[in-house]
């Protein structure tokens, strides 16, 4: 691991961790701020750097075609959010909802977050990914619980009980997964590496996978946000600072789910085993309609938006667990097209929360009229993540659709209509929050758009036309899903 | 193979499940403590078995780290911190005990019949403790949801992190990986918990659970 330090992987590993060290010794804000976007950017070059440059997998961490699309999109929101993250805390010290001390904690941990989560996307070895996850888990639950207030603390501590619960299981599920290895591969560090595990995954104990699937589903499932094990969300995206929040429903949902996805494939390759399919759909539409129907109760503008993110996990998790090339592509995209989106609205939630100092929705009125850009911005972010066209989540929830009609007609229904109660629900508050009489303060807001619109515009532009070499890569991943 | 070493593994990982057992029904925060520490004192005594059976010296180092860590300094602690609180009195469970016990048996028998039914290849000594161990895990998770005071869900948390380790020790040869980030992970949880204690009580002066829940988001 150490002998090839140099290449791009462990550097997206190396940059945030030092830079956390280095951050946790900064007390002047300004500085920790823009050190914190700078060491983002080095990380997302790196990852970019990845497609060129693959290093032979290790014992420990490794790139492949799968896990370069997550790296990736993780690194490039962890930037754009730290950019954000630089003009919303501004605000935060302003107003003395947060002191310096406590920002010179927040953008340490924002770093051992990024590390926690980048290396769960690299790791070669499960016990390994179960540890970052981990890692990343409670980096964040210290985040949600920041402001110290009632709130915070109840969010924060539900937050901790139920992912250490998941977390748990998750593990018991790896030991099963090991457990079923051992026998084959042998003792020892082998049967935990991934890349070995994949390769001898035919001849493992079809009933230990089973069983091991299992926990590992409700383990990261519980921290992916699906329907049963979702409670923490909605409380832990309100009540900590909205960078955390763009960071929760964009990234940290997608590391799990690339966990459950890992072994999905494994269990693909174990032709006993039970096929991991249907229980991802179900989970995936039980999400999927309950936060369609929550959706419409919601008094909380970044308590509505956790809901959506529930929402469009279960549409991802119901897409791969389909399963196919058209499927496993609509659901690739549609995570991608969801992390884009649904960070930029944060990003403009954040700046509205500021500047009329209130999250309730409705205190929240006519932003068009009283804070154009950001009204506007806002209006396409919650068109695109209602899934109107020609915006990019149109597509993915389109190609989810068809190939659910093509091969699953029965399933299509319930999942046509969870797509359409939440599509009346979001554009219902849309147009109270967006519309009408400008109510709650009119001071201009200094924010930096340059996140929100970048993300739009891409989710734009792949509404419209998607690239080539981008089709061909997504196809190529969604083969390797099975 | 069933000879003394099965005959012993197999009566600490009962002793395990037994302490789960008592842990449910505690009304006490003391005595809930005082049952953990002989629960972590069981688990070290179970690795160490463990290790000199399997011949893994490295497993005595979780044992160590379950004897020093969650049999000493984590009960001592938590005590401590009981006191300073003033939160001795009695705690509340939400659930009769008579149906809790009820729960745990269920659970007990669900384990078993799951991991007996599953694991027919592997070893005795390797399926009876993934066994036990799946059953102090649930019964970990039942006392978690029976406690509504945060110091008695801790204390759930950390007996099915024991159960855990059970678990990973009776997986013959696995990593070393896992053993550390178990007893790492019980490390941070810790001291993510202490934080968290000392800030509830830094602003309510409580930390019962039930006052927190006062407050659902939006229904203000």
């Amino acid at each position: 691991m150490i002998a090839y330090l140099p290449d791009a992987m462990s550097a997206v590993l190396v940059i945030p961790i030092v830079s956390a060290a280095i951050l946790a010794l900064i007390s002047n804000y300004r500085v920790s701020s823009r050190l914190n976007v700078l060491a983002s950017l080095f990380t997302m070059m790196s990852a970019g750097l990845l497609f060129a440059d693959r290093p032979a997998p290790g014992q420990f961490l490794f790139i492949d075609d799968l896990n370069v699309v997550f790296v990736v999109l993780n690194t490039f929101v962890g930037f754009t959010t730290s950019v954000f993250s630089a003009s919303y805390i501004s605000h935060e010290l302003e107003t003395g909802k947060l002191t310096p001390a406590y920002l010179r904690f927040y953008h340490a941990m924002y770093q051992v977050m990024m590390f926690g989560m980048n290396l769960a996307l690299v790791s070669n070895n499960l016990g390994l990914m179960w540890v970052a996850v981990e890692l990343a888990t409670l980096s964040t639950v210290l985040m949600v619980g920041i402001y110290r207030t009632h709130e915070a603390l109840e969010a924060a501590w539900k937050y901790f009980i139920l992912g250490s619960v998941g977390i748990a299981l998750a593990l018991f599920g790896t030991i099963l997964v090991y457990m079923a290895a051992r026998p084959v591969i042998g003792e020892g560090l082998d049967a935990m590496v991934w890349t070995t595990v994949i390769q001898h995954a035919g001849a493992f104990d079809p009933a230990l996978l089973n069983v091991a699937f299992i926990f590992l589903l409700l383990g990261y499932g519980t921290k992916v946000g699906l329907a049963p094990l979702h409670a923490w969300l909605p409380d832990a995206h309100a009540e900590g600072p909205t960078p955390i929040s763009a960071v929760l429903s964009g990234l940290l949902l997608n590391v799990a789910l690339y966990a459950v996805l890992r072994f999905k494939i494994l269990l693909n390759a174990s032709p006993q085993a039970i096929a991991p399919g249907p229980l991802m759909i179900t989970m995936g539409l039980i999400s999927l309609i309950f936060a369609a129907f929550m959706l419409y109760r919601r008094r909380d503008i970044k308590r509505l938006f956790a809901y959506s993110s529930i929402e469009h996990m279960g549409i991802i998790a119901f897409a791969f667990g389909m399963g196919g090339p058209l499927a496993n592509f609509a659901g690739l995209l549609h995570m991608t097209m969801h992390s884009l989106t649904k960070s930029a609205i944060f990003f403009a939630v954040g700046h509205v929360a500021q500047v009329k100092g209130t999250q309730k929705i409705a205190d929240i009125r006519g932003l068009t009229e009283s804070h154009p850009v950001l009204g506007w911005g806002l209006v396409v972010g919650v068109i695109a993540i209602a899934g109107m066209p020609p915006l990019g989540i149109f597509m993915s929830e389109f190609l989810v659709v068809s190939s659910a009609f093509a091969r699953h007609p029965l399933l299509a229904l319930p999942l046509v209509t969870g797509l359409l109660v939440a599509f009346g629900a979001l554009l219902l508050r849309l147009g109270g929050l967006a519309f009408g009489e400008p109510r709650g303060s009119l001071a201009p807001v200094k924010a930096s758009y340059l996140p929100m619109f970048a993300h739009l515009a891409i989710v734009f532009a792949a509404g419209v036309y998607l690239p080539g070499p981008l089709v061909i890569w997504f196809q190529h991943v969604a083969q390797l899903l099975g | 193979m069933h000879s003394l070493q099965f005959d012993v593994a197999h009566l600490l990982a009962g002793g395990l499940v037994l302490l789960s057992f008592l842990m449910l029904y505690q009304d006490r925060l003391y005595a809930l403590l005082r049952v953990f520490t002989f629960h972590s004192l069981m688990l070290a005594l179970s690795v160490a078995w463990q290790a000199y059976v399997q011949d893994a010296a490295h497993l005595y180092i979780t044992a160590a780290i379950a004897l020093i860590f969650k049999g000493i300094i984590i009960p001592v602690a938590l005590h401590r911190m009981i006191v300073r609180l003033g939160i001795h009195r009695e705690i509340e469970t939400v659930v009769g005990v008579g149906l809790t016990m009820l729960a745990g048996m269920a659970l007990v028998g669900l384990s078993m019949v799951v991991m007996l039914r599953v694991t027919p290849g592997a070893d005795a000594l390797a399926r009876e403790d993934l066994a036990f161990a799946l059953s102090v895990i649930l019964i970990g998770l039942l006392v978690m949801v029976t406690r509504r005071n945060a110091v008695g869900q801790v204390v759930g948390f950390m007996s099915l992190e024991n159960g855990l380790v059970l678990a990973a020790t009776g997986a013959k040869g696995m990593p070393l990986v896992v053993e550390i980030s178990v007893a790492f992970s019980v490390l941070i949880a810790f001291i993510v918990i202490g934080i968290f204690l000392f800030r509830i009580r830094e602003r309510f002066d409580t930390v019962d659970i039930g006052a927190l829940d006062q407050f659902r988001g939006e229904r203000r």
